[in-house]
């Protein structure tokens, strides 16, 4: 904090009012509810509830579907973060070397970022359909595509529809974290080391580091939650209920199945997750103000 | 000779790269220029089709038919509405809080910070049932304040401000206080022309999070005069040209900002993330 300050008996908090009048209407009175929801059990008929403890908790680790989801999830996670990391890191590494039409690449290769994910869902849905899917007829002839009755093919449909978009965040930050490497090191490391491969994975590599580590927190999070739009306008969960993810699953419990308790409870053990990647996310921007 | 060779394949990979982004909505553009009945018969179109114009402005100022009483029109409209909104709101509100957590003297400071950054834990997805039921009590379920207030109280955009402010110089407010300055017109002369570069940055950035929205007006609307853009994608029926059509307008006013306003969107991405 500052060394010199304003003093002042009101004027601080009518500078904090408006954002924490936001914060205490719209998200504490909200999560207040949660925690209530998840330690609350209602009867089947919704007249009454009672306080149940864990037994929200111990139903959803019991339930054999929340495990398919959980499961999901994490393979979503890492298989989203690997292709979308590998196809950035892959262009951006091109983009950066190319003489000419550098920003003509960096322009065209951004721009799907800001697309929401419920378009890309919608788009997506077009390719797969089983009407007029291009890349549903493509796989069809190549093995019997048929994401509706098959897990597998239902996993390569979303996993195209989530890696699409993404590949162009991926793209950006590679390419920032690229010209953010100085020349002199570049030039250096060129005389000590006459192959490009190897000079990418042992100098420029690990100069990246930083860059991959955000990126990986970036596409975890985004599998975690912004696929949500992807997931509703997509497979909505099919074939069963193996697409949904957590996120998806706790709103369909609790938005459509009305199972306040269980969706409360999930909610929380996702509040769990997310503290465990914002920690991660806090020591990197520290780490970036302090160094950098 | 032999330094074009490696060059060239920088170049094939790129175009690889950029096919992959853009065939996809090509394909979709181009089928929305043909007619249902066409698209119904031979699948999806590579080249363009002659019922551009009237596609277009069917979707766009035409009632029922594609939705029950709203044209594209007036959802654009309604996004339009609700992310300038978030987008205004979270700046103001942010810049706000960040200024009274850095420029002064306040009891309980750590636990101010604190109750503003915790929420950064739960992401809207979290808390749509309980904050629906909120909303639904305070009577503001179909409405733009309903659509606007709840999701622009930004943490992260308050902890970038918060970290700016604590990276101007100390002098700058010693000076200020010499001449008299009170808290509001140091704010205001002094700390709000400093931050525009970074207000610009996360306006832009909160406008396409805003427009963006998908969960939020799905269950926060029941009527279609509130409907935005992005939702209504769920729920819209009619002929295929027409929703492909609708698709193809959705994505403009993100990717226009994008595309002419790159540097700050990029500038928002970073202080955002």
């Amino acid at each position: 904090m500052k060394k010199v300050q304003f003093t002042s008996r009101y004027s601080q908090y009518f500078f904090l009012a408006p954002q924490l009048l936001i914060l205490l209407i719209f998200l504490y009175w909200p999560i207040i509810q949660t925690f209530k929801d998840a330690f609350t059990m209602q009867d089947a008929f919704g007249f009454g509830s009672q306080f149940a403890g864990f037994d929200n908790f111990l139903f959803i680790f019991s339930d054999p579907s929340y495990w398919t989801s959980f499961k999901f999830t994490i393979m979503y996670s890492f298989v989203i973060t690997l292709i979308t990391g590998s196809i950035g890191l892959l262009l951006a590494v091109q983009a950066n070397k190319v003489l000419h039409g550098k920003s003509v690449y960096k322009t065209l290769l951004i721009w799907p970022y800001a697309i929401a994910p419920a378009v890309v869902g919608v788009m997506a849905n077009y390719f797969f359909s089983e009407r007029y899917g291009l890349l549903h007829h493509l796989f069809n002839n190549m093995w019997g595509f048929n994401w509706y009755e098959d897990v597998f093919d239902a996993y390569i449909y979303v996993v195209i529809a989530g890696s699409w978009k993404q590949i162009s965040a991926n793209f950006i930050f590679f390419l920032a974290g690229l010209q953010a490497i100085q020349k002199t090191v570049i030039e250096a490391s060129i005389i000590d080391c006459k192959s490009n491969i190897r000079r990418f994975w042992t100098i420029t590599f690990p100069l990246l580091m930083p860059t991959t580590f955000f990126l990986i927190i970036i596409n975890i999070t985004y599998a975690f939650f912004d696929t949500f739009g992807i997931i509703d306008t997509t497979t909505i969960g099919a074939p069963g209920s193996e697409t949904k993810t957590l996120v998806y699953k706790a709103y369909i419990d609790g938005f459509k199945g009305l199972d306040l308790g269980s969706a409360g409870a999930q909610s929380i053990i996702m509040m769990l997750i997310v503290l465990v990647i914002t920690i991660f996310q806090f020591r990197y921007i520290e780490g970036r103000i302090h160094y950098n | 000779m032999r330094r074009y060779i490696p060059s060239s394949l920088n170049h094939l990979i790129l175009l690889i790269g950029l096919s992959v982004m853009i065939i996809p909505i090509w394909i979709v553009f181009a089928s929305s220029t043909h007619t249902s009945l066409f698209i119904n018969t031979n699948g999806l179109q590579f080249s363009l089709g002659g019922n551009f114009i009237e596609n277009y402005s069917n979707v766009l100022f035409k009632k029922a038919g594609f939705f029950d009483e709203i044209t594209a029109l007036k959802m654009f409209f309604n996004s339009f509405v609700m992310a300038t909104g978030i987008a205004t709101l979270s700046v103001v509100t942010s810049l706000m809080a960040a200024y009274g957590l850095v420029y002064f003297k306040i009891r309980y400071a750590t636990f101010f910070f604190w109750l503003i950054f915790v929420t950064l834990l739960v992401p809207l997805e979290l808390r749509v049932m309980p904050t629906y039921v909120v909303m639904s009590k305070l009577n503001m379920l179909n409405s733009f304040a309903g659509l606007i207030i709840p999701i622009s109280a930004s943490a992260i955009a308050t902890f970038f401000f918060r970290q700016f402010y604590k990276s101007i110089p100390e002098e700058l407010l010693e000076a200020a206080k010499l001449d008299g300055t009170n808290s509001w017109k140091f704010f205001i002369d002094f700390l709000v022309p400093l931050s525009k570069t970074m207000i610009a940055a996360v306006f832009i950035f909160m406008f396409v999070f805003g427009y963006n929205q998908y969960l939020w007006p799905l269950i926060m609307t029941t009527t279609e005069e509130y409907w935005t853009v992005v939702m209504g994608l769920k729920t819209m029926y009619g002929s295929i040209s027409h929703r492909f059509a609708f698709v193809i307008m959705s994505m403009i006013p993100p990717v226009v900002i994008i595309i002419f306003l790159q540097k700050w969107f990029i500038q928002g991405i970073f202080q955002n993330k």
